[in-house]
């Protein structure tokens, strides 16, 4: 939520009521969108948030049912409570959205987010990546004399954690994915 | 039974299958293979407008004057693009259109073609939902399905883009009933556990009012008549919105007259002081709510709304309830009667004590004159001469229809076209057409300012082509008074750019294009010149000129309270500066 930085009592002067209504807490909140796999049907939803100004942490979208040509869009976003809810609402209004999960407050969930790092370094700080990837459980997928690609699954947190230890050793370059997540239990 | 046939006979066939009777239309190069469809029968209508943008308030008209969707056709381009701001304007304020644009033949989309827009891209955001039909064989299907999305749960404008190629190959019809819709179905049904909170809370009520909105039109006559019945057997006020006037009788006793930033003192006041407000199908509209935090501090809030976004986005909603008007009423209303009909009856006397005192103010007193006309007199005799007659009045947008939504009283729901949401200058005049064209026999008049009425002016060709006695009558200030309204309280007096220069002679005007035309200066001419215009069987335009710096008043000044209410005096140059102003 971009806070609109106008002080109170100049609305007086425009033909709209300039101040922000939402200034409140920030919540952050993981939302599972089912969509009819069709032409535009995520612009529709980006759309959604950069015209109402809302936030876009991350997002994610593939078919995840290919008979239902139905997709599932993940999408990580920001806002106050009153906020959260607007985005729910307006999400529900996209024709070809049939559901929405909002999975931070429908209890247990689970998200994961995978990553590919670059890393390019020789001597000691090679070696201090190569040690680090293998507590983090990364894989190297790709090395050369001076580099290595490692992936990595996991929280957004844990990525963010790897890539912090990486900066000094040599990080060149990452791909993240964006986050994939369910909710837990049958 | 299925059928081959070309995509551009789909169309028409799909349209026939709908029940469409007018489409409102313009043709260009992409559109062609469906206007030649459209020469060869003579079931549906064609309606050829002068403009794109009036295509659509054309179709926007008719759809509010009879409940039914409008259906429009442009060609690909500038035709679409012109339609945008119509199809804008229904968004707003939730009119079902069906909107069909041509497109460049599918292998050349993408290579910007001669008048080729990316126009599902651009429309995106202005329509409830939009398709770019690829396949002649899903042309049909996808017509079926845009008119359930525009006319099912919160009502909207959709548009389908159709490329010339599609128009032209062979596909298979698909009748309405084989159309696939069954997952866009929005509830009707209101939660039983919160209406019955809203029938305990309307029970005990001390200061109760309703604040009915154009979701009470748009759900149809049911909800209109449910309205009534409960207004009438509770005793409660009722206010409403721009857009849901005509809901309510403004003949009944129980009427306080519009709300908002122009509203009435007593509706804003009873808003501000209420303890329960019960919003039946409105949206809490910045216009209405005024500074929110001020926002009727005291009530408990019930929000009966189709829509489930509407419900919390700038008001919390202490009852919520998401449904169609006409089926929460009438659950309400059963079971108000079921657990014995009760109201806080001395409470409610005290609270129209209150309210009558509001009344007393008389709010929309204004200093008349007897050598200049004053737009708010020109409505009064406009309504004197039309009282009692079913009459369709339009309007533009500015302080002239503010005037006429404080001035004329509508006893009927769809009788009264106007721009609210988007607030479209221009909006009015197509929009008569297409009223006119809905009811050929009504009278119908468009209330304008010369400044917006100039945007759509070319629709005169319409009107007499099609021999539309459509009845045009100009609050004519030379002004864009709103505009300059708000320069006078807002901006220190100075008026930049919003005077009406070279304006044209109205008169002539219309006898350019063989219509009638009048003016009229003098107040002790003004009965006789409006039963001339009412008289004549034919398009008019009534060249009213009027008090050219008159306020308008009540107003709210935006992000104001309901209680900041200014009362001004009508003739002042500076409102807010002159004790004619009056805080209240
Ligand atoms: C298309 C469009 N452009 C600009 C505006 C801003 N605007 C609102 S009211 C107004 C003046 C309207 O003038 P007129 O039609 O003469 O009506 P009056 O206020 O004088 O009655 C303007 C410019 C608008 N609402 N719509
Ligand atoms: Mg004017």
């Amino acid at each position: 939520m971009a806070a609109l930085n106008i002080q109170q009592g100049t609305s007086k002067h425009s033909a709209y009521d300039l101040r922000d209504p939402n200034a409140d807490a920030i919540e952050r909140h993981t939302l599972a969108v089912i969509v009819d796999n069709e032409a535009g049907v995520l612009a529709r939803v980006i759309g959604l948030f950069s015209g109402r100004g809302y936030n876009i942490d991350s997002l994610t979208v593939a078919e995840v049912d290919h008979l239902g040509h139905t997709s599932r869009i993940t999408i990580v976003t920001t806002g106050t409570p009153a906020v959260i809810e607007q985005i729910k609402a307006q999400l529900g209004r996209i024709v070809p959205v049939h559901e929405v999960h909002d999975l931070t407050v429908e209890g247990a969930s689970v998200e994961r987010e995978l990553a590919l790092f670059k890393v390019s370094g020789t001597g000691e700080k090679r070696v201090e990546a190569l040690r680090l990837a293998d507590i983090f459980r990364a894989n190297v997928v790709d090395s050369t004399l001076e580099s290595f690609v490692f992936e990595i699954t996991g929280t957004p947190q844990k990525i963010d954690a790897f890539a912090d230890l990486m900066r000094p050793l040599g990080l060149a370059e990452m791909a993240r994915t964006g986050v994939a997540a369910l909710a837990r239990g049958a | 039974m299925t059928q081959a046939m070309t995509g551009a006979k789909m169309v028409v066939q799909a349209l026939r299958d709908q029940g469409v009777e007018v489409i409102f239309g313009y043709p260009g190069g992409a559109v062609l293979p469906i206007y030649d469809e459209i020469f060869q029968q003579n079931e549906i209508r064609h309606i050829l407008v002068r403009h794109e943008q009036a295509a659509v308030h054309a179709a926007e008209g008719y759809a509010r004057s009879t409940g039914k969707p409008g259906v429009v056709l442009v060609t690909s381009g500038p035709g679409a693009t012109n339609a945008v701001t119509g199809i804008t304007d229904a968004l707003m304020d939730s009119i079902p259109l069906v909107v069909l644009t041509g497109q460049v033949p599918t292998f050349m989309v993408g290579n910007d073609a001669f008048q080729e827009a990316d126009t599902v891209g651009i429309t995106r955001p202005c329509t409830k939902h939009n398709w770019l039909v690829k396949e002649t064989d899903k042309l049909a299907e996808t017509i079926h399905q845009a008119f359930h999305v525009a006319t099912t749960g919160r009502p909207g404008p959709v548009l389908i883009d159709i490329p010339k190629d599609v128009q032209f190959a062979e596909g298979t019809y698909t009748e309405p009933r084989r159309a696939r819709v069954a997952h866009y179905q929005p509830r009707v049904k209101g939660d039983m556990a919160m209406i019955t909170r809203l029938v305990e809370a309307m029970e005990t009520a001390e200061r109760p009012i309703f604040y009915t909105g154009g979701g009470v039109i748009n759900s149809g006559d049911a909800a209109t008549q449910l309205l009534r019945e409960l207004a009438a057997a509770t005793g409660f006020p009722v206010t409403s919105t721009l857009m849901g006037l005509g809901a309510y009788p403004a003949s009944g006793e129980q009427w306080l007259g519009m709300l908002g930033m122009h509203g009435l003192y007593e509706a804003n006041l009873a808003m501000h002081d209420c303890d329960l407000m019960i919003n039946i199908g409105a949206r809490f509209d910045d216009r209405i709510t005024g500074r929110l935090s001020d926002f009727s501090p005291g009530s408990v809030k019930a929000h009966i709304d189709i829509d489930p976004s509407s419900i919390n986005k700038t008001v919390h909603a202490d009852i919520p309830i998401v449904g169609d008007v006409a089926h929460v009423l009438e659950d309400m209303l059963r079971l108000w009667k079921s657990r014995g009909r009760k109201v806080n009856k001395p409470a409610l006397a005290k609270w129209w004590a209150q309210i009558q005192e509001w009344r007393g103010v008389e709010c929309l007193t204004y200093v008349n004159s007897d050598t200049i006309i004053k737009p708010q007199y020109a409505l009064q005799r406009l309504e004197a001469l039309t009282k009692g007659q079913d009459r369709y009045i339009c309007t533009e947008v500015g302080q002239h229809q503010m005037w006429a939504a404080q001035f004329l009283g509508f006893e009927a729901p769809n009788r009264w076209m106007t721009s609210g949401g988007l607030g479209t200058m221009g909006y009015g005049f197509p929009a008569s057409i297409g009223v006119q064209i809905a009811h050929p026999e009504a009278l119908v008049i468009n209330v304008a300012g010369e400044g917006s009425w100039l945007m759509n002016m070319q629709e005169m060709g319409t009107a007499i082509q099609y021999n539309l006695p459509v009845k045009q009558f100009i609050l004519n200030n030379e002004r864009l008074g709103m505009v300059r309204q708000w320069q006078t309280l807002l901006h220190g007096g100075r008026h930049s750019h919003s005077w009406s220069e070279a304006l044209p002679d109205f008169v002539k005007l219309a006898e350019a294009f063989g219509a009638k035309g009048i003016q009229c200066k003098d107040p002790a001419d003004l009965d006789d010149a409006i039963a001339e215009m009412l008289a004549y069987d034919g398009p008019v335009i009534f060249d009213c000129l009027v008090e050219k710096h008159e306020n308008c008043f009540p107003m709210i000044p935006s992000g104001e309270p309901h209680n900041k209410m200014l009362l001004g005096d009508a003739s002042t140059d500076d409102a807010i500066g002159s004790s004619g102003a009056v805080l209240v």
